[in-house]
């Protein structure tokens, strides 16, 4: 087989598709915090808690209610997209008319609250969550080894972030969102319940890494933190990406996870932090973001 | 100024009973008092216009009747429903519709998006083919993106997506600021073309030329007061008053 650059093939491949499956938890983390922050205005500092709770409501149902794999799927983004409606409800509905800087620091105080009671209820060690059985083993690609349950993670979030974007580019009801985050005063005086919208968009975006967090456990461990450590890096994608873009968020999401992958191959001391440089010169060349629109 | 600026004005009943009546309307924007008492009637059927100088109260009168602005007191009643307490997505539920003086096209939003984006809400409002008739050009501009209509047709699209609602009466800001002559003309047209096919209309105008073309009757704004009421067919005997209102 051929090498590039004296890589070999299963090296090169299996770091792009590392890449990949990172770019996967990039683009649906920040397709929901692109949704959020595109009709609220708040920067969702809680995101990385609720990809957590996704993980761990996963977990539980399989440890207390012996409910697997695929029904979590579904139901975990559920739970998690309600407490989202409670919390939008409750807390944020009450901060839309004051500096978009109190959401944030209401949400980094939230995303605080629920790690702790998760860290002291758990611990931080992390929690196995097996591989479901209809998705265990691999394909020998020849160059690379594939296994199934990443080629899934890959697929499933690409087809999340695909009918979503169609949800919110080509239907009636993304029509509303998309108008209300130009002029919800302007939505209401049509007759829409602009409230009910918000509060059913800030759920919508908090299931989605509720099902991040899902698609995640059998991967990496179910722990407290795991949302913490990812969210810094899902920022950066959404800023990269343009601060409330839809398509921005997607692509910049899955293009970052990969050229993570290719950096680890060639320069792997730069991987954890090619993602920040990359925002600082998109920030000083173009400040809206690849995808954003300048205010 | 004439006497009737500073004495209250007993807003006169209109022969029909009011579609619409507000009675001692004021509102705020902020701390900043805005409207002092607003007195009106329209009845059915009726085109009825706000003239007074900028900053004397029109376009907030009609944020007050459609409930953008909430901050207001006295009464607002449509169609025998109070509505000063509710807010504006019930408003326009009753059948209320809003076009405003910025005409808020949505630039994210195709021409067929924004046309279609306000639900229907009552039977009776016309059809796709019966709008395409009325503004041939929002045909050809479908899928154009709506902000890069020229302005004459974006306030064509901030009426005709208000008629497909059902909505009986029609509060329109300014539908002629900053469009050429010739499309203020066809905006003239649509009104009249409105009124015939029997919707209420409240207008908003600077330009009493313009409104003389259209409308029934005249209340004349001034510092957050309804000061005066003339009837079109009076306007030429009242023109010297008017002036004096408006400042011209």
């Amino acid at each position: 087989m051929f090498e590039l650059l004296g890589v070999s093939p299963q090296v090169l491949f299996g770091q792009l598709l590392l890449g990949l499956i990172n770019g996967s938890f990039y683009a649906v983390l920040s397709l929901g915090l692109a949704i959020i922050f595109g009709l609220l205005n708040i920067i969702n500092f809680a995101h990385g808690a609720q990809y957590m709770m996704g993980a761990f409501v996963a977990w539980m149902l399989l440890q207390y209610a012996g409910v697997g794999y695929w029904w979590s799927l579904l139901i975990a983004p559920l739970v998690v997209g309600a407490t989202g409606i409670v919390i939008e409800r409750l807390f944020l509905s009450r901060l839309q008319n004051v500096d978009h800087l109190y959401g944030l620091l209401l949400t980094f105080g939230l995303a605080l609250i629920i790690q702790g009671v998760f860290r002291n209820e758990y611990g931080v060690s992390g929690l196995p969550y097996g591989i479901p059985r209809e998705l265990a083993g691999g394909n020998n690609l020849g160059f690379m080894f594939l296994p199934n349950y990443r080629a899934w993670v890959v697929v499933a979030a690409l087809a999340v972030c695909i009918v979503t974007w169609l949800v919110i580019e080509r239907t009636r009801l993304g029509a509303y969102l998309r108008a209300a985050t130009e002029n919800a005063t302007l939505v209401g005086a049509f007759g829409i319940n602009v409230p009910m919208l918000v509060t059913l968009t800030y759920g919508f975006g908090v299931a989605l890494a509720g099902f991040a967090g899902v698609l995640a456990a059998p991967i990496y461990a179910v722990n407290p933190n795991m949302g913490a450590d990812l969210i810094i890096v899902v920022f950066a994608v959404v800023v990269i990406g343009g601060m409330g873009s839809i398509l921005g968020s997607i692509v910049t999401g899955f293009a970052l996870g990969i050229v993570e992958g290719l950096t680890k191959v060639f320069y792997p001391e730069a991987s954890s932090t090619v993602i920040f440089v990359i925002m600082i010169l998109v920030l000083l060349v173009k400040p809206a973001g690849l995808f954003g629109r300048a205010a | 100024m004439p006497e009737a600026v500073v004495r209250p004005f007993p807003a006169p009943k209109p022969a029909a009973a009011p579609l619409l009546s507000v009675r001692n309307l004021q509102a705020w924007y902020g701390e900043s008092h805005v409207l002092h008492g607003i007195d009106f009637d329209v009845a059915p059927g009726e085109v009825v216009t706000l003239l007074g100088r900028n900053g004397a109260g029109k376009t907030t009168t009609l944020r007050s009747i459609i409930g953008i602005l909430r901050k207001r007191t006295g009464s607002i009643n449509f169609d025998g429903q109070e509505t000063i307490r509710l807010p504006a997505r019930q408003i326009a539920r009753l059948g209320i519709g809003y076009v405003p003086e910025e005409r808020g096209i949505f630039s994210s939003l195709s021409v067929a998006e924004n046309l279609i984006l306000p639900p229907i809400i009552k039977p009776g409002g016309m059809t796709q083919d019966q709008i395409f008739t009325l503004f041939p050009n929002l045909r050809e501009r479908l899928f154009s993106q709506g902000t890069k209509l020229s302005g004459g047709e974006q306030q064509m699209l901030a009426i005709a997506r208000i008629l497909r609602t059902g909505a009986n009466l029609i509060l329109l800001d300014e539908p002629t600021e900053g469009l050429a002559p010739v499309i203020v003309e066809q905006i003239g047209h649509t009104i009249a073309r409105l009124k015939q096919d029997g919707f209420t209309i409240v207008l908003v105008e600077q330009n009493f030329r313009f409104a003389s073309t259209v409308a029934d009757r005249h209340y004349v704004v001034d510092q957050g007061r309804v000061v005066d009421m003339i009837r079109n067919d009076e306007l030429d005997a009242n023109i010297d008053k008017l002036h004096s209102y408006l400042g011209v």
